[in-house]
């Protein structure tokens, strides 16, 4: 079972690759910014008001659009590349959680008592995470090329590096809380992955944006645009792109919370203590207050959405931090990565 | 500067500190302030890894130190940050609690003038009279839990004002508050709390004074006699291990009583199953092996003595020290005239290396135990009335070579090595030891509640939508009238579109469904955005 589940991993990061090669091919030649512009672009319905006693004329009437409602992305040949993208995407996703089962069933246990595991979980929900969104949302799809190149890049750094075999667990982690504080932070963690997707791209996009700006003459600027705000041709709209990415935040904000307070609760039961300041602690605490800042920053209207959106990398930067330097570098007493 | 200068410039101070932005920076701060408590080791943390830095860095740690590297978290500069972030927020929450309460008492605003100018609205004509339409209206807002408010106006119109969600605010306060609540629960835990840490022997007893811990802290409200008057008694301890070496179980058996005079009782304790006491608890929190020595001096002098090593790798290598000051004393002198005393440093491996050249176990369970011990003997300097370390020889003495080194040798249980002064070192067995940290922490429930208001007061805020209605309400030309709605999402929230519409159609009348909702804002942005932290102010 231990290796069916190591060769599964091998066939999920294979497979993601393959559905990250679909969704380039439909970035790379689908039409130029196409779905920017049907994502961004409000469409525009004159309706008549029925209202005889005569409403101001000038009442132009316009049927919201709804992110989810867009059509499809971009049809045609590059159109079939990203649906195989999204349909890989899907069997990588069956593997990915495969992966995790039989590992579970080898160990005996949940499958997240190593970094190894843990990695695997936090990208299992990542995975997870973007299959939900997309199918509320399809207009997103040009997103999967930055998917499941992350995901590719991490799993496939787990296979290779933070391998471990399956086996029980250390007496620490023998707790009820294991299922709840880790599967809190394996959770908040993916969508705290999935949002910072979008947060930088939103980075991306406006300084895309600012560069295709027209210059004085009045024509688009013809300096070619420097890395990587390239990338930002066919995305969808910075404003899109800038609300998901909050959406996603303030959805995964308060898992992170409960997964600080029942890892002190579980502190409290097995250390004595419920907060110590052990390394990977310290920086759960620095990602809590970098996200807060995040999300005050959001909320201040004196603060522009850029801004508040580097808070967002940063603290994303925080949380890969505790998970690949403090697991290597700090002696603490959270040290159940298992790598050698 | 006069008096009223120093007013204005406290006030700017003030408006300064309760602003949004020096939040922000203040957050940020914090956040780096924390850093360096993972850089460098932290004395609440380990205090060994602190003096181990001072020996790989001797120029650099009393600098190091001087700056509170080793005690970040209770360092004046990260205390200042935190301070000065929590005083900010009660600047912030207080006048924001007041404005609170005042919205929940006041009713809504009365509608603006134009309503076709909000990102939502509908217009539509009835056949009842202003009045009438306006009651039908408010009552469909009020069983929707609209907070509504009808107002007549001198023209004839009538206009209803209604907010809704006012349980993000609620939520938001309850958040900050909460954090207070944190704060204090902490304080409290370290002015009334205390903590001791103790290393048992198999078979032995403690009792709860400080005169019995190896380490403890005491907060600044406690008083040594106030501690409660248990004994813990280690029975027994065993470790189960995988083939890899890897710990799969930890048992202490205990019996202790919680008053003198109680009949003992018996507890198993387990890694993250502390045994709970009237006023604390008591944790497992390592184990070892202590080597039992007989020694034998040349004068047939018999003194045996059990002797925690200390675990130095994950298989449970050790080292320790065993040291016998009363030893090769001539009979019935206090003092031999040149001191024999004996000091024994030792390596145990519980599964001995099959390299005889490499001294670390290959196994955490005495599978194949063997102790190398090194003999020393001379003055152990004890006399000197310095501290010493109960796992280290003083070194100067051997530097002085008033300690000599006699040999060394490996030893299984049971074996004996005679020195060559005669004497007999034996190495009987091995008796499991623990360490065991007894804390009490008063603030627990304190730090605990105010957790799960801060999540439950999270959740609030971030899924609370604030949202504002209003209608207008005015007589028709040819009788009846001509209702017009508006609404506003104050916050963040794309499904406001949908329950404007569902709204008009209930408040309006069926009819509404064929007008079409005028929506000058498709992406659902809120134009006037509401802070979700704190208010926006010194700007």
């Amino acid at each position: 079972m231990a290796e069916l589940s190591d060769t599964l991993l091998l066939v999920a990061v294979v497979t993601y690759v393959a559905a990250m090669l679909g969704y380039l091919v439909e970035y790379a030649f689908g039409t130029r910014g196409a779905v920017a512009r049907v994502a961004a672009r409000p469409a525009r319905e004159l309706v008549t008001v029925g209202a005889p006693a005569g409403p101001p004329p000038e009442l132009e009437v316009v049927s919201p659009v709804q992110p989810g409602a867009g059509p499809a992305p971009s049809a045609g040949r590059t159109g079939v590349a990203g649906a195989i993208g999204v349909g890989l995407t899907l069997v990588g996703l069956a593997v990915h959680i495969g992966v995790l089962v039989t590992r579970g069933m080898a160990a005996g246990r949940v499958p997240w008592g190593n970094m190894y595991e843990y990695v695997v979980t936090v990208t299992a929900v990542f995975a997870l995470g973007w299959v939900v969104l997309l199918a509320t949302r399809p207009a997103l799809r040009p997103l999967g090329l930055f998917v499941t190149g992350a995901q590719a890049l991490l799993l496939g750094f787990a296979g290779l590096v933070l391998t471990t075999p399956a086996a029980p667990l250390v007496p620490a982690l023998q707790s009820i809380w294991l299922k709840i504080h880790v599967s809190a932070a394996a959770a908040s963690s993916g969508l705290l992955l999935l949002a910072f997707v979008p947060a930088a791209l939103f980075l991306i996009r406006t300084g895309y944006d600012d560069r295709k700006r027209p210059s004085g003459d009045g024509l688009p600027s013809r300096t070619p645009i420097p890395f990587p705000y390239g990338f930002g041709r066919g995305l969808p709209a910075a404003e899109t792109l800038e609300r998901l990415a909050f959406r996603l935040h303030a959805f995964a904000f308060p898992i992170w919370t409960l997964a600080i307070i029942c890892g002190a609760i579980w502190a409290e039961s097995a250390w004595g203590r419920y907060w110590g300041w052990d390394p990977k602690e310290t920086w759960s605490f620095i990602s809590w207050v970098a996200y807060a800042a995040y999300l005050h920053a959001r909320a201040t209207p004196s603060v522009k959405r850029t801004t508040a959106t580097w808070f967002a990398v940063a603290a994303f930067g925080t949380m890969l931090i505790n998970l690949y330097v403090i697991n290597f570098v700090a002696v603490g007493l959270h040290s159940y990565a298992g790598v050698d | 500067m006069g008096r009223g200068g120093a007013v204005s410039s406290a006030r700017a101070f003030w408006r300064w500190l309760t602003s949004m932005r020096t939040a922000l920076v203040l957050l940020l701060v914090l956040a780096i302030a924390a850093v360096p408590g993972s850089v460098w080791p932290q004395r609440a943390v380990s205090r060994e890894a602190v003096d181990q830095y001072y020996v790989d860095h001797p120029a650099l740690a009393p600098v190091l130190d001087r700056l509170w590297a080793f005690d970040v978290f209770a360092s004046p500069w990260f205390s200042a940050v935190y301070l000065l972030l929590f005083i900010s927020l009660v600047g912030c929450l207080v006048p924001r609690l007041r404005q609170h309460a005042l919205n929940l008492i006041k009713p809504p605003p009365d509608a603006p003038a134009r309503l076709e100018r909000l990102p939502h609205s509908v217009r539509h004509e009835v056949g009842e009279d202003p009045t009438a339409a306006a009651e039908t209206v408010r009552l469909a807002l009020r069983t929707r839990r609209w907070r509504t408010a009808v107002r007549p106006h001198a023209d004839g119109t009538v206009t209803v004002a209604a907010e809704k969600g006012y349980v993000k605010e609620t939520g938001n306060l309850l958040f900050h508050f909460a954090l207070l609540a944190l704060l204090v629960g902490v304080a409290w835990g370290s002015w009334f709390g205390w903590h001791g840490n103790r290393l048992v022997v198999a078979g032995d007893e403690f009792c709860n004074t400080l005169q019995q811990y190896d380490e403890y802290g005491l907060g600044p409200r406690t008083t040594p006699d106030g501690l409660p008057p248990f004994c813990v008694t280690v029975q027994d301890f065993h470790a189960e291990f995988l083939d890899t070496g890897q710990p799969a179980q930890y048992v202490a058996d205990l019996s202790y009583v919680e008053r003198v005079g109680d009949s003992p009782r018996d507890w198993t304790l387990q890694v993250n199953d502390p045994l709970r006491l009237d006023g604390a608890n008591v944790y497992l929190l390592g184990h070892g092996y202590a080597p039992v020595l007989r020694y034998t001096d040349r004068y047939g002098e018999v003194f045996t003595t059990t002797v925690p090593f200390l675990p130095v790798d994950g298989m449970l290598t050790s080292e320790g020290v065993a040291k016998f000051p009363y030893a090769n004393v001539p009979p019935g002198e206090t003092s031999a005239e040149v001191p024999a005393q004996l000091g024994l440093t030792g390596v145990y491996q519980p599964t001995v290396n099959p390299d005889p050249s490499i001294a670390a176990s290959v196994f955490p369970a005495e599978r194949d135990p063997a102790l190398t011990l090194t003999a020393w003997q001379g003055d152990l300097g004890l006399g000197s009335g310095a501290p010493q370390s109960v796992y280290a020889l003083d070194s100067r003495q051997v530097q002085l070579g008033r300690l000599e080194n006699v040999g060394t040798r490996t030893l299984r249980p049971g074996e004996s090595w005679t020195l060559p002064d005669g004497s007999t070192v034996e190495f009987l067995d091995t008796t499991p030891w623990v360490t065991l940290t007894v804390r009490h922490d008063p603030g627990e429930p304190i730090v605990l509640f105010g957790a799960g208001a801060v999540l439950v007061g999270l959740m609030v805020s971030l899924s609370g939508k604030r949202r504002r209605v209003w209608a207008r309400v005015a007589p028709a030309e040819g009788g009846g009238s001509l209702i017009t709605l508006g609404g506003l999402a104050r916050t963040e929230y794309p499904g406001f579109a949908d329950e404007f519409a569902q709204l008009a159609e209930r408040t309006i009348g069926p009819g509404a469904a064929a007008v079409k909702l005028v929506d000058s804002d498709p992406t659902g942005e809120p134009p006037d955005r509401e802070p979700a932290g704190m208010t926006e102010r010194g700007r």
